[in-house]
């Protein structure tokens, strides 16, 4: 193309050539911001109000594909998943009649010791819309947002266990940090013997570590680690993580311990966000000891 | 094929800027359509295609900043790095306007190898931002660079076909 023009009879603006260095100068400005600083974040929320409808309507033939698909299913196999369902049913029911005398008499225990009860949480049901395209960052986005009163720092599950923590909340989406991300923390309990401890995510595996632990503690492979609940933000006794791998060295200070998430981390779609519980916060009153726990027990973030 | 031979130029009906809105509108859905595994890496970036076609045939109206505002919303889309596909869409719509007038002179099968020249450097563009922040290469990623030059024949087609069905006089 012939860019030695020596009069425009029409102003055009800037040549495309000007056009390029400013644009390219200002992405790669925004990049370096948004790297390494987070003040775009309003500005990707106003931006997001444009392209939710889009994304919103994406989704619609995937989820009309799978009604229709649930519409035309064989009687046989509505019935094998009736009688499968029945006899989980059957077989619930008689956990159910025990749980319930099990936590009348778990009440009553806590009242005779004057102990603060467990307060039930809600959940909110959520499905994800999105998940990150991205390898290395484990996040997804899920199609409620404020207008359904999410917030930040709600923990999301799905029916197995923890799956991850809001972090960033959309009019209508929320995006949601799994508990496998890099340095992602969830304050655990080994179900066994009550072994308090932290769950960090790994990052780059679908993996989390338990770190700080001695080499003499008393873990074992296929420990069950269930949430502590001692930081108010997590419900205590949901299931996270089972011990997958433990590696006592002698030369470290600390086991390296691997365990696998319990909860579909990155396989299901539907997913239960849980409101926060305001009275949790005033659990931690009872502990004698809080300055060492504040060391010990950092809060997911 | 009276499309693909464009030696004698149609007069086509100008273009409405609805037409563009929606266009680039329906692109965006399509990318944000529920690709997974495989399917995601051949998907075709309809957004890139239509904006170049777009660059390419009104280069007067559709340019470098329209381009980088979409791009920007890709990337609120996409969730990726803000600027990334700005960035890469910015390099797109350059080649796209400063190339025009050659494009247009080819027919259409002519006009695929050139336009997959742009569309690479849109892809090495944005794979290089990927590499230079995450430290790794997706090769896989430039699948999508063929499959959205194969795409550049029926777009033009239907655009084409879209803006001569408005013909009434002229």
């Amino acid at each position: 193309m012939d860019s030695t023009q020596t009069f425009q009879v029409f102003n055009r603006g800037p040549s495309p050539g000007a056009r390029l260095v400013f644009f390219v100068v200002l992405s790669l400005l925004l990049m370096f911001v948004d790297t390494r600083f987070r003040y775009l974040e309003s500005t990707r929320s106003v931006l997001s109000v444009l392209i939710s409808p889009i994304q919103r309507l994406a989704t619609l033939p995937y989820s009309f594909l799978q009604e229709a698909g649930d519409f035309f299913v064989t009687q046989n196999s509505l019935l094998n998943a009736k009688k499968a369902l029945q006899r989980q049913h059957e077989l619930d029911a008689i956990q159910m009649l025990q749980q319930q005398s099990l936590m009348q008499e778990n009440q009553q225990l806590r009242n005779i010791l004057a102990l603060q009860q467990r307060n039930q949480f809600t959940a909110q049901f959520a499905e994800i819309v999105y998940a990150e395209r991205d390898v290395f960052r484990r996040k997804v986005l899920l199609n409620k947002g404020s207008a359904s009163t999410v917030q930040a720092g709600q923990v999301v599950m799905d029916d197995k266990g923890i799956v991850g923590q809001v972090t960033r909340v959309f009019p209508w989406l929320s995006e949601v940090t799994l508990i496998t991300e890099k340095d992602h923390a969830v304050p655990v309990q080994v179900l066994r013997n009550g072994l308090r401890s932290v769950a960090f995510g790994a990052g780059d595996t679908s993996q989390l570590s338990l770190r700080y632990m001695p080499v003499s503690t008393d873990i074992q492979n296929g420990d069950i680690l269930v949430t502590s609940g001692i930081d108010g933000l997590y419900p205590p006794g949901i299931p996270v993580a089972k011990v997958e791998k433990i590696e006592r060295d002698a030369a470290y200070p600390f086991a390296r311990i691997v365990c696998l998430p319990v909860g579909g981390v990155d396989k299901f779609r539907h997913l239960l966000i849980l409101s926060s519980m305001p009275k949790q916060v005033e659990r931690p009153e009872p502990e004698p000891v809080p300055d060492r726990q504040k060391t010990r027990k950092p809060v997911g973030h | 094929m009276p499309y693909l031979d464009q030696t004698q130029p149609e007069i086509l009906r100008p273009v409405s800027n609805l037409f563009i809105v929606m266009s680039i509108v329906g692109a965006l859905l399509l990318n944000a359509l529920s690709w997974e595994g495989l399917w995601l890496s051949l998907r075709p970036d309809f957004v890139a295609v239509v904006l170049l076609y777009w660059c390419t045939h009104k280069p007067l109206r559709i340019g470098v900043g329209l381009s980088w505002a979409v791009g920007l919303l890709a990337d609120v889309g996409d969730a990726s790095l803000f600027g990334q596909h700005a960035l890469s869409y910015t390099v797109l719509a350059f080649g796209g306007v400063v190339l025009s007038r050659r494009i247009r002179m080819f027919d259409l099968r002519e006009q695929t190898t050139q336009v997959f020249v742009i569309l690479l450097s849109t892809y090495a563009v944005y794979a290089m931002v990927h590499w230079q922040v995450n430290g790794q290469v997706v090769w896989e990623y430039f699948l999508g660079c063929v499959t959205s030059t194969l795409l550049w024949i029926p777009i033009s087609f239907l655009f084409q076909s879209m803006r001569q069905m408005r013909v009434d006089r002229e």
